[in-house]
């Protein structure tokens, strides 16, 4: 019974074990180097966010005065993250209408607030270092993570511009191999023919930032992202860790009194 | 407190009450790790309600304001965030306790003689249960919650003839809409939970009156009494014991729950959905669909079931009779013996072979039909279809195949003899 028991139970863990993997397995994804302990990489995060995301994007949800979580008093808030216009009590909001969002990239540009819980953080550390220079877009830009995306390269002054890296192999398991060897963003494609190519960037106009540089910069803004997206999120892995103790402690006690009670009982 | 409690009695059949219930309530002393589940569930109703409640106080049913109330609730609002979490994990909770509790009644023959009511009054719980958590799954009004009940909503707008307006009278409206998310709101917090507390009270009265079944199947209340005590030989009270006892199961259920709530609420993608941290688009269809894992083993059924006669229908039903089948189980099993434990290798089989089938559908509910690839050309007959369908097919013929050969594979099993007294 004990087995039958142990049994079922690895089978349903197996089940849930199972990762939603949801199509796209040939793009692989660099992880994000981001550290949810670290504030000066968050404060560094909420600057790059408001300097170059929040002209498009919103974080309505997100209030300014909430940016205390990452060590910065209201007035540092009020001086330098914000417009002399908005108040320290205000949503993060965009003036531009979405309609002309619309207009003017094919579709809106989605409030960022919680986008981090959509696509999970390597997902836009890699989107913002999946950018390339492609002629036949409107932007003229194009992106690995995501092909044909409407957004253009708005961080190009900083990273400089990229090109598309286009190598062929004869079968599917010499570019997997390929792709896991070059570390890193790359998506294998399927060719006319049977053939099949590995896509990756590289850089060939250097910008304001070095490589490192910039990897940083975006580092910084996924992990603020990450933070915006759950504020609670470390308040709430502390909490466990004590729940978790006080529960242990109680346990013992239980326990303890449930021998003593079924002592009687043969 | 004495006279207090005389008071009351002469007006109140208050300790009459506490005693049939549960003060003096005699419960077989053998109970194992398999009973726990029933007093988990009961706490997690309780949890359920109580979190519920104070979500309400912060929720707006409104299609413009319920996905802004709900991050409003994980920013904004003091331990909003727990809140929300605690009643999210405790969703799903619900029914890992509930279909472990349903698997012990299936193990030791729990649904059989004299508690066939018993039985009812749980699949009852299960099926009020489903509509609750699908009614509470459209609130926070993400894309999950939008497509996710257009998808069963379309199931019942697929029964012929009257489907079409069926759907109608359910949404309120030709979409899903506003006017849907304020009537399931009513149903989730008014409506199904009080039909839910009704059916509990139901089944526990029920338990009490024909006493609790246990791992050996032996009844205790044909046991000639204990002289000392006036008890069934192998009975014990529940309280102080399983009071106690279950104290312990509370604990460490906790523990498990909390685990969860504090380190991953989302249970990777599980318990709470990426798709659902996008606001409802009715005019956006997310690229795949799939049902909070409870529900995905009759939704694998669903999908693996195939169109006839034009109709997409079959597949409801093959769905709603999956699900209204365990309420005959009591009739269709015919084994000399109700515990696993004295039950021969037939039905020992058909139970894992279940067992399996439910937990393989459940997987394939999750991902998309192409996630085995296809069978290659040259393959007969099946050549080109999904594996993951054909699995699904399979799978389904057994579920099926568990209920509708029990007659003959219980009555047919070489059972051990069922003893008289329990085993510790």
């Amino acid at each position: 019974m004990k087995r039958l028991a142990l049994i079922s139970m690895m089978l349903l863990a197996s089940v849930c074990g199972g990762a939603l993997a949801s199509g796209g397995a040939d793009l692989r994804l660099a992880p994000a180097p981001v550290n949810r302990l670290d504030d000066e990489s968050l404060q560094r995060g909420a600057r790059n966010f408001v300097n170059y995301c929040l002209n498009c994007h919103s974080a309505k949800y997100m209030r300014y005065n909430r940016l205390t979580d990452l060590g910065l008093d209201l007035s540092m808030i009020q001086d330098n993250l914000m417009f002399a216009t908005e108040k320290i009590g205000n949503t993060m909001s965009v003036a531009m209408a979405p309609a002309d969002g619309k207009a003017w990239f094919g579709a809106t540009p989605p409030d960022l607030t919680v986008e981090a819980r959509v696509r999970g953080r390597d997902w836009i550390y890699n989107y913002l270092l999946g950018f390339y220079r492609d002629a036949a877009t409107p932007s003229g830009w194009n992106n690995v993570v995501f092909p044909n995306v409407g957004m253009p390269h708005v961080l190009w002054e900083l990273s400089g511009s990229n090109k598309l890296v286009e190598v062929e192999f004869e079968d599917y398991e010499k570019a997997t191999a390929a792709a896991i060897a070059a570390k890193g963003l790359s998506q294998v494609e399927a060719l006319p023919g049977g053939k099949y190519a590995v896509l990756t960037v590289a850089n060939d106009t250097p910008g304001l930032m070095n490589r490192v540089q910039y990897e940083t910069f975006v580092a910084d803004l996924v992990n603020y992202l990450d933070y915006m997206a759950e504020p609670s999120r470390n308040k709430r892995i502390n909490l466990g860790l004590l729940v978790l103790l006080y529960l242990g402690v109680l346990f013992v006690f239980a326990y303890m009194l449930k021998r003593t009670v079924w002592k009687d009982v043969h | 407190m004495e006279k207090l409690l005389n008071w009351i009695d002469a007006r109140f059949p208050l300790t009459a009450l506490w005693e049939s219930q549960w003060g003096k309530y005699v419960a077989p002393k053998n109970f194992n790790f398999w009973y726990y589940f029933g007093s988990l569930a009961a706490f997690v109703l309780v949890l359920q309600i109580v979190t519920g409640i104070f979500l309400t106080m912060n929720y707006k049913p409104d299609a413009a304001k319920a996905f802004e109330s709900v991050e409003y609730i994980m920013r904004d609002v003091q331990w909003g965030w727990l809140i929300r979490y605690m009643h999210s994990t405790g969703a799903s909770m619900f029914f890992v306790v509930v279909y472990l509790h349903m698997f012990r009644g299936l193990m030791y023959g729990s649904y059989r003689k004299p508690r066939e009511l018993t039985w009812i009054f749980g699949c009852l719980i299960y099926l009020a249960l489903m509509a609750e958590a699908f009614f509470g799954y459209l609130l926070p009004w993400g894309q999950m919650s939008y497509w996710g009940a257009q998808v069963i909503v379309n199931l019942f707008s697929a029964v012929p003839v009257i489907g079409e307006d069926l759907g109608v009278w359910i949404r309120g409206d030709y979409t899903i809409s506003d006017i849907t998310l304020n009537r399931f709101f009513a149903f989730h917090v008014v409506a199904v939970p009080l039909v839910l507390l009704g059916l509990v009270a139901a089944h526990l009265a029920a338990l009490h009156e024909t006493g609790s079944n246990n791992p050996d199947g032996v009844e205790i209340k044909k046991q000639p009494k204990d002289p000392a005590t006036g008890l069934p030989l192998d009975g014990i009270y529940s309280h102080p014991y399983y009071t106690v006892k279950d104290l312990v199961g509370v604990i460490v259920f906790l523990a498990v729950f909390s685990v969860v709530m504090f380190f991953v609420p989302d249970m990777g993608g599980y318990f709470l959905e990426a798709n659902n941290f996008i606001p409802a688009d009715p005019l956006k269809t997310p690229e795949h669909i799939a049902p909070v894992w409870y529900f995905t083993p009759y939704y694998a059924m669903l999908r693996a079931v195939p169109s006839f006669m034009d109709s997409q229908f079959w597949g409801v039903l093959v769905m709603g009779i999956a699900v209204l089948i365990f309420f005959f189980l009591p009739w269709l099993d015919r084994g000399a013996v109700k515990s696993i434990r004295y039950r021969g290798n037939l039905y020992k089989a058909w139970l894992a072979a279940f067992v399996v089938a439910f937990l393989i559908l459940g997987y394939l509910g999750v991902v998309p039909v192409t996630v085995w690839g296809q069978f290659s050309e040259k393959m007969p007959i099946l050549g080109t279809a999904d594996k993951a369908t054909v699995v699904a097919r399979v799978l389904t013929v057994v579920y099926f195949l568990f209920f509708l050969l029990m007659p003959w594979y219980t009555a047919r099993d070489r059972t051990k003899p069922q003893p008289d007294r329990v085993t510790m």
